[in-house]
């Protein structure tokens, strides 16, 4: 665990390298959501950097995909022949919003190409358009410090997930929020509010 | 189950929608085919209108909101987001847009204004806004009316980058400025540029507006896309640009690629080549002082 007492390697001299793909969407909020989440854990020695190379990805210990377009941003993952070093990637992905519908491996729409990371059907634009879009108050499954405030903007929701994924939270219209291993995917934005136990969560993950 | 309590249409709603669109590229399109093309080749979102801006130039008259009809064959079209355009300080033209589902509505210089002293008052309503601006005055009076994104005026219509550039520096340049100035100066600067002063000490905490600010009014190639996103644009509004130019589909690729790689010469100048002409340009200097969009509103 990546914790204030420090037992993890991000809380030595060895930190953690996050990348925060930079092809277009929310980029610069995770990239200081990250940051805030590392100064909180003491991580000092890690490094959070924009991904806009293929090439950048193997040396990372996690990659997040940002809110943004999908059809957009699965469009110049091609473009720059990021996708194969994406597949490979070893490490922990965080997906959100658009990011999670590019991690599933089915987005129901066949203008976005899904990574196939995280066994999982979603449905774009679940719950209609801008109007639509909500915030609420979340529970999720092993985070404390009570509900998460969650930002849902024309957010993609989960319809189906293989055994292997850990469902930890829905509400009445399905699952928001999912893990895999190494890998999150939420609905909604942490990114966007000052709340960063969900990056804080995530860096646990990698950082064990 | 209980159902959870969901808010919507909130400040943070709005801005964290235009946030999405960051790095991308919104086009103008008149029908269903051109949105097709704009989603396919990677626009962020689509901007429906019933002619584009250099087609209300040569129509002259009073331009207004387009035909709901053609915006929702629009919105039944693509999965990106649709936005539409209202004149300055119409509400119901902008009621009537919210009553139909758009994501954003622009509240633009490019359609007659019908109100010459107010714009809307944007948060009454649940859609969120987009407002050009010239300065940061302007900007941050559109902000305080509740505008969740800005774009510069430019001058949209022409094909020709040089307003976009004078706008966006022009808030770029005053935002830098702030920076060693002390609460009363930036009070005093405040008056000046008749913006509220909290908004203007915001700017000076965050070193950037508030809000998303994009570039828009006369961008039509690649080179002037990466180079508004150089000057400091969270991405750009092509108008004309791309359904005017001579092979529309290539271009709207190059100036999505151009944006993704802004700081990468050789990869614009990759998506530079081939394209053909690109759409005919104006003098700016030669429009009539009734021709001239940039000055509605303020």
């Amino acid at each position: 665990m990546c914790t204030r007492s420090g037992k993890t390697r991000c809380s030595g001299s060895v930190g953690v390298r996050i990348g925060v793909l930079a092809v277009q969407g929310n980029v610069s909020e995770h990239v200081h959501a990250f940051r805030g989440a590392l100064g909180h854990m003491g991580c000092v020695a890690s490094e959070v950097l924009q991904v806009r190379d293929a090439g950048t990805i193997p040396t990372l210990d996690g990659l997040a995909i940002p809110g943004g377009e999908s059809t957009t941003i699965s469009r110049l993952i091609d473009k720059n022949c990021m996708r194969k070093a994406i597949e490979d990637f070893e490490g922990g992905i965080f997906a959100t919003c658009a990011g999670m519908v590019l991690v599933s491996s089915d987005s129901g729409d066949p203008k976005v190409e899904p990574l196939g990371i995280i066994g999982m059907s979603v449905d774009r634009n679940a719950f209609g358009r801008q109007r639509e879009s909500f915030e609420t108050e979340l529970k999720i499954e092993g985070l404390t410090g009570g509900d998460f405030h969650a930002i849902f903007i024309r957010a993609p929701i989960v319809t189906r997930v293989d055994a292997s994924v850990r469902v930890i939270s829905r509400i009445s219209q399905g699952i928001v929020a999912v893990e895999k291993g190494k890998h999150m995917a939420l609905s909604f934005h942490p990114e966007l509010g000052n709340d960063t136990r969900l990056h804080e969560r995530f860096l646990e993950k990698i950082g064990n | 189950m209980k159902l959870e309590e969901l808010r919507f249409g909130t400040e943070l709603l709005k801005r964290g929608f235009a946030s999405m669109q960051k790095g991308g590229v919104i086009m103008d399109v008149v029908n269903a085919d051109q949105a097709r093309i704009a989603e396919e080749a990677g626009a962020v979102a689509v901007m429906a209108l019933e002619r584009v801006p250099a087609d209300i130039r040569k129509a002259g008259g009073v331009a207004r909101m387009a035909d709901p009809g053609i915006i929702v064959e629009i919105m039944e079209t693509v999965s990106i987001p649709v936005m539409g355009k209202v004149r300055i300080g119409h509400f119901v033209e902008a009621q009537v847009l919210e009553s139909i589902g758009v994501d954003m509505i622009d509240e633009s210089e490019v359609l007659t204004p019908a109100d010459e002293q107010y714009h809307i008052e944007k948060t009454k309503f649940t859609v969120p806004f987009v407002c050009g601006a010239r300065d940061l005055g302007e900007a941050l009076r559109r902000i305080n009316e509740g505008a969740a994104m800005v774009r510069t005026k430019g001058e949209a219509g022409t094909g020709n980058v040089v307003e976009a550039v004078r706008h966006m520096r022009a808030i770029m340049g005053t935002i830098r400025a702030l920076k060693g100035k002390d609460r009363q100066e930036m009070a005093d600067l405040a008056r000046e540029i008749e913006a509220p002063a909290e908004l203007v000490y915001e700017c000076a905490r965050m070193g950037r507006l508030p809000v998303v600010n994009f570039s828009a009014g006369g961008i039509a190639t690649p080179s002037d896309a990466a180079m508004m996103m150089q000057l400091g644009a969270d991405g750009v509004f092509v108008g004309s640009g791309i359904f005017k130019s001579s092979q529309p589909e290539r271009m709207a690729r190059a100036i999505v690629d151009a944006v993704q790689n802004f700081e990468d010469p050789a990869a614009i100048a990759a998506a530079s080549r081939g394209l053909g002409e690109a759409m005919p340009g104006l003098d700016v200097h030669t429009l009539r002082e009734d021709e001239v969009l940039r000055f509605r509103g303020r």
